[in-house]
């Protein structure tokens, strides 16, 4: 970034909820006897209560950190003088979520986005419950024999990475964060959706990716911004929207369905999406897998110099999926030309896809970026690519993890979603589409949205990430998140630790 | 595509509501009565279609409601509330999960392969066919497009004895002899029922979904009833009375099992006295000596061998392994004495969903057997009840045995289709390639060891 002026950061702006109530973990009542004193409004610092007309109302539960809070001296329960107030669990918490995404993950990524800051309300913002990879998985920080904490200012950690190691004469183009946003097609998810995402990137100074679904004009005045993709349907690819911007991604494969093609159904193909995608309102769009114009690396190849003669001035990314030779494809990948290998895990993705193929297809990200990683490295060329890691990165802890394991960044999409509130029903494909206004293309559900709501969330949830990331590596004692790229050694895998070999702390 | 290639599903709906995860819980106490209800709202239009079930007192809200939350989040008493079912947690096992059960029920009901957006909720990884992964192409190697029909994708297996030459005699004309083969056009025939209600209709329902799908349903003698005779040629007696009722209809069958024993050869050779184009399958429980067992058996010129692990895919022994990984072993060691390709091994026990039934075939079987699901495509919680002589909560025994066919083709349907998923994605034309291509699959204990040696080396 020398020569240039320094990347400043957005700020942080509160963000509530676009429904009545944020979905809360407890449950806090106050019961009849309350003579409406007042004391709990008064006493509360999260600001749970408000007062009200004939007892203080409860518009902000999601700020209460639960029965844990009786160590505080403003214990409400306690404190209140007629023990109106009660403060459990609340039941319909339980039905949230998944065991990959655990309604605490949901809520903490919803906390975020509606504040800039880490949660503090005993939320598990950290892992998910799936039982293995990085939900094992444990950064470790050493103690660096003084046993004293590491300090240092954590604006002096950088956090940027470069998208361009080549060498070539291509464009230096350096991001001030390790990740940048993936492809949700329009058509997939709403307008509102899809600018709310570039908007942010923009803000945040990376890149967000366009999905296969054309180029709408109005992503125009973030050309700089936005990464277009080439995928196996090539819906919406003209020279004019390769020419427009600084990366060309080419989509081999996707984690939700790696090996299969895509399928946008009938009913969302309205006029504008048509029209996009030069294809006829109404009729189902299938993406074929693979590119029938690849069937090796040479012809691969040909793909990444059609894309560098068309636009000269573009870097190419390649995204592919994690097969058992993952580490081939990434070799012939950089063989290629690419300057930016993308692994997609098979257990990320937003789009509608089989579950089989969600469950089955392709190896977890954890396990394919250590095993490109190591290949490029005894290759020699490790230096000569950017590696991105996808599919499964839920939250700032899994993108260190992964960087450790070997990535230079990562690339996310479902937690956005989640910023804008999706609440992973997996139902985005039913009835008029997505019940929350994120995937879907009905107006009435679209507006649910608005443009200034959406890219301030997705805002507030990378800020709250860039600071866990500064802490993570100042922990480290590192600089920068590129002196983590394939640190094995500042992890370890709570299934197979050895206890009193351990020295540190596990976070 | 030509018929062949296709199954005609139709919806089928349930006869009882299925159980679901969650529930909604309204309270109409201290309702504000706002001129615009959130339940008026409701994207899914739950609110408005909803009644209830006088059978079974179950709110129509539960089964429509899609987890959305708007309503939750919006009403101002906040007097909607979700729970999770409690019902729902307590049906099946560890082994036979309520996500399995809903996903067989939702896929015999509608004929579809399930498919839903917002990336995958489930664990890691797990025991069993959930330590395996199957593998993909790019790039370096072609997929197939198979479930979309524009490419074709095989999945006809062949159940015999199988010649590793043809032999000609001088005058050029053929000298071998080439056993009877049975092709069945999706790798999977329909097993014994470790357990079920009075069976008498589930089992004319499962032989007429056999028929149709060109397979093959192994019925014991003595659960024969003479009103199946239509369906002679989807069914694999199992003789447990000694051949005594498949001796009547010996002409009309492909295939029968004989339980492994002393004698099993010599039973083989008699049947085959009788009719040559008979193919037998020696049906055994998987256990260590499975794989010594079977190949004696292929020394001594068997065509078929049924493995049978328990309802949990695990065999018999005090260490048990699980049919996977017992069948990896048995299939390698055979590979090994080069025995392999003269052998049919169908294997089975605890195949709950398709990815089930590829692994196994990755893992070494020609082809799978199929028990539990059949019933579940029936409705069927896996409750056992009936293990104990208790009423069925489905009333399983009274099914209309069209309407069985039609649950059990769907379902079975929507595994091929899976199976094309899964083939496709791994760039392979024919089912009977992917027979222990332990090559194109990624396993568990193998990528794990990348995260055993994780923090040694380097101190910082």
């Amino acid at each position: 970034m020398r020569g240039r002026p320094k990347f400043i950061f957005p700020e942080a702006k509160p963000v509530s909820s676009r429904f009545r109530y944020a979905l809360n973990k407890y449950r806090v009542k106050i019961d009849n006897t309350c003579t409406n004193c007042g004391l709990c409004v008064e006493i509360c610092p999260y600001r749970v209560y408000a007062k009200g007309s004939r007892r203080p109302r409860t518009p902000s539960e999601h700020l209460c950190v639960g029965p844990s809070c009786e160590k505080n001296a403003f214990f409400c329960v306690r404190k209140c003088p007629v023990n109106a107030i009660t403060v459990q669990l609340n039941p319909s918490f339980e039905v949230l979520g998944d065991r990959r995404w655990t309604g605490d993950l949901l809520a903490s990524t919803w906390y975020m986005a509606e504040t800039g800051q880490v949660p503090y309300q005993n939320l598990n913002y950290k892992t998910g419950d799936s039982g293995g990879g990085f939900d094992k998985l444990r950064l470790l920080y050493r103690a660096n024999g003084n046993g004293k904490k590491r300090k240092g200012s954590l604006k002096n950690v950088s956090l940027a990475i470069s998208l361009n190691r080549s060498g070539d004469n291509r464009p230096k183009v350096t991001i001030p964060v390790p990740f940048y946003l993936g492809g949700m097609s329009f058509g997939s998810v709403s307008i509102n959706a899809m600018l709310s995402r570039v908007r942010a990137a923009t803000a945040l100074g990376t890149f967000c990716s366009t999905g296969e679904g054309g180029y709408p004009d109005v992503l125009m005045p973030y050309d700089d911004h936005v990464i277009t993709q080439v995928a196996t349907g090539l819906f919406g690819v003209r020279e004019d929207t390769i020419q427009r911007v600084r990366i060309v991604e080419f989509k081999y494969a996707q984690g939700a369905k790696p090996g299969l093609g895509g399928h946008l159904l009938g009913d969302k193909v309205t006029p504008a999406v048509a029209k996009m995608r030069e294809a006829v309102t109404g009729s189902a769009l299938f993406s074929p897998f693979p590119f029938h114009s690849v069937y090796s690396v040479e012809d691969h190849k040909k793909h990444v110099d059609w894309i560098k003669a068309v636009n000269p001035k573009a870097l190419v990314s390649v995204k592919v999926s994690t097969p058992t030779d993952v580490d081939m494809v990434a070799v012939g990948s950089y063989f290629a030309g690419a300057h930016i290998i993308q692994l997609d895990g098979s257990y990320g993705g937003t789009g509608a896809a089989p579950d089989i193929a969600k469950k089955n297809i392709a190896m977890p990200v954890e396990y394919a970026v250590p095993k490109v990683h190591k290949f490029l490295e005894g290759e020699g060329i490790r230096d000569g690519i950017t590696v991105i890691a996808s599919g499964g990165v839920r939250n700032a802890y899994d993108a260190a993890k992964i960087i450790a394991l070997g990535a230079d960044g990562v690339c996310l999409g479902t937690t956005d979603l989640v910023a804008l509130e999706c609440i992973r029903c997996h139902h985005c494909e039913s009835g008029r589409g997505c019940a929350r206004g994120i995937a879907t293309t009905d107006e009435e559900l679209t507006n649910l949205m608005n443009l200034e709501w959406g890219t301030q969330r997705v805002i507030n949830m990378y800020l709250a990430w860039s600071d866990q990331l500064r802490t993570i590596l100042r922990r480290l004692g590192m600089k920068s998140i590129t002196e983590l790229t394939g640190r094995t050694d500042t992890l370890v895998h709570i299934d197979y630790m050895k206890k009193d070999e351990i020295q540190g702390e596990l976070d | 595509m030509p018929p062949k290639y296709h199954t005609v599903t139709a919806p089928t709906p349930n006869r009882f509501q299925p159980v679901t995860r969650s529930g909604v819980i309204a309270w109409e106490e201290g309702c504000l009565k706002c001129a615009r209800c959130v339940k008026k709202d409701c994207v899914y239009l739950v609110y408005q279609k909803r009644n209830l079930d006088p059978r079974q007192m179950l709110d129509s809200v539960d089964s429509a409601c899609m987890d959305c939350f708007r309503c939750v989040q919006n009403c101002p008493a906040r007097l909607i509330q979700k729970g999770v079912n409690p019902a729902y947690r307590s049906i099946g096992d560890s082994y036979w999960t309520p996500e399995i059960l809903s996903s067989l029920w939702f896929q015999a009901e509608t004929g579809k392969i399930p498919v839903s957006g917002a990336g995958y909720g489930g664990p890691f990884a797990g025991p069993g066919f959930d330590a395996m992964w199957t593998d993909m192409s790019e790039i370096v190697r072609p997929t197939r497009d198979g479930i979309h029909g524009r490419e074709y994708i095989s999945t006809s297996v062949d159940l015999g004895r199988k010649l590793m030459a043809l032999e000609f005699g001088a005058d050029g004309t053929l000298v071998s002899e080439a056993p009877p083969l049975v092709e069945i056009p999706t790798p999977f025939v329909f097993d014994l029922l470790p357990f079920s209600p009075p069976k008498e209709h589930i089992l004319n329902g499962l032989l007429r979904a056999a028929a149709g799908l060109g397979t093959l349903t192994v019925v014991r003698e003595s659960d024969w009833r003479p009103s199946y005779e239509e369906y002679l040629r989807s069914t694999m007696f199992l003789l447990d009375r000694g051949g005594a009722v498949a001796e009547n209809y010996l002409d009309k069958l492909r295939m029968v099992e004989i339980p492994d024993g002393m004698d099993a050869m010599e039973r083989q050779a008699a049947l085959k006295r009788v009719r040559p184009e008979l193919v037998i399958a020696i049906r055994m429980s998987l256990g260590p000596v499975s794989g010594s067992r079977v190949e004696e058996l292929t020394e001594a010129g068997a065509e078929v061998v049924h493995l049978a692990a328990n309802e949990f895919g695990m065999e018999e022994a005090k260490e048990p392994l699980f049919v996977k990984d017992r069948l990896k072993e048995i299939h390698l060691s055979l590979v090994d004495k080069g025995l392999r390709d003269q052998i049919t091994i169908i294997a089975g026990g605890g195949i709950a969903m398709a990815e089930d039934m590829a692994k196994l075939i990755i893992c070494g079987a020609d082809a799978v057997s199929c028990d539990i699901p059949l019933l579940v495509a029936m409705e069927c919680r896996v409750c056992r009840r009936c293990a104990q002589g208790i009423s069925c909560p489905v009333e399983l025994d009274q099914v209309d045995p069209v309407w069985a066919r039609g649950r059990v083709t769907n379902l079975m349907s929507g595994w091929h289709n899976q199976l094309l998923e899964i083939m496709g994605a791994m760039g392979m034309r024919e089912v009977r390639r992917l027979r222990g291509e332990m090559g194109r699959a990624m396993f568990f204990e193998d990528l794990e060891k990348e995260f055993s040696a994780l923090g040694e080396g380097r101190r910082g």
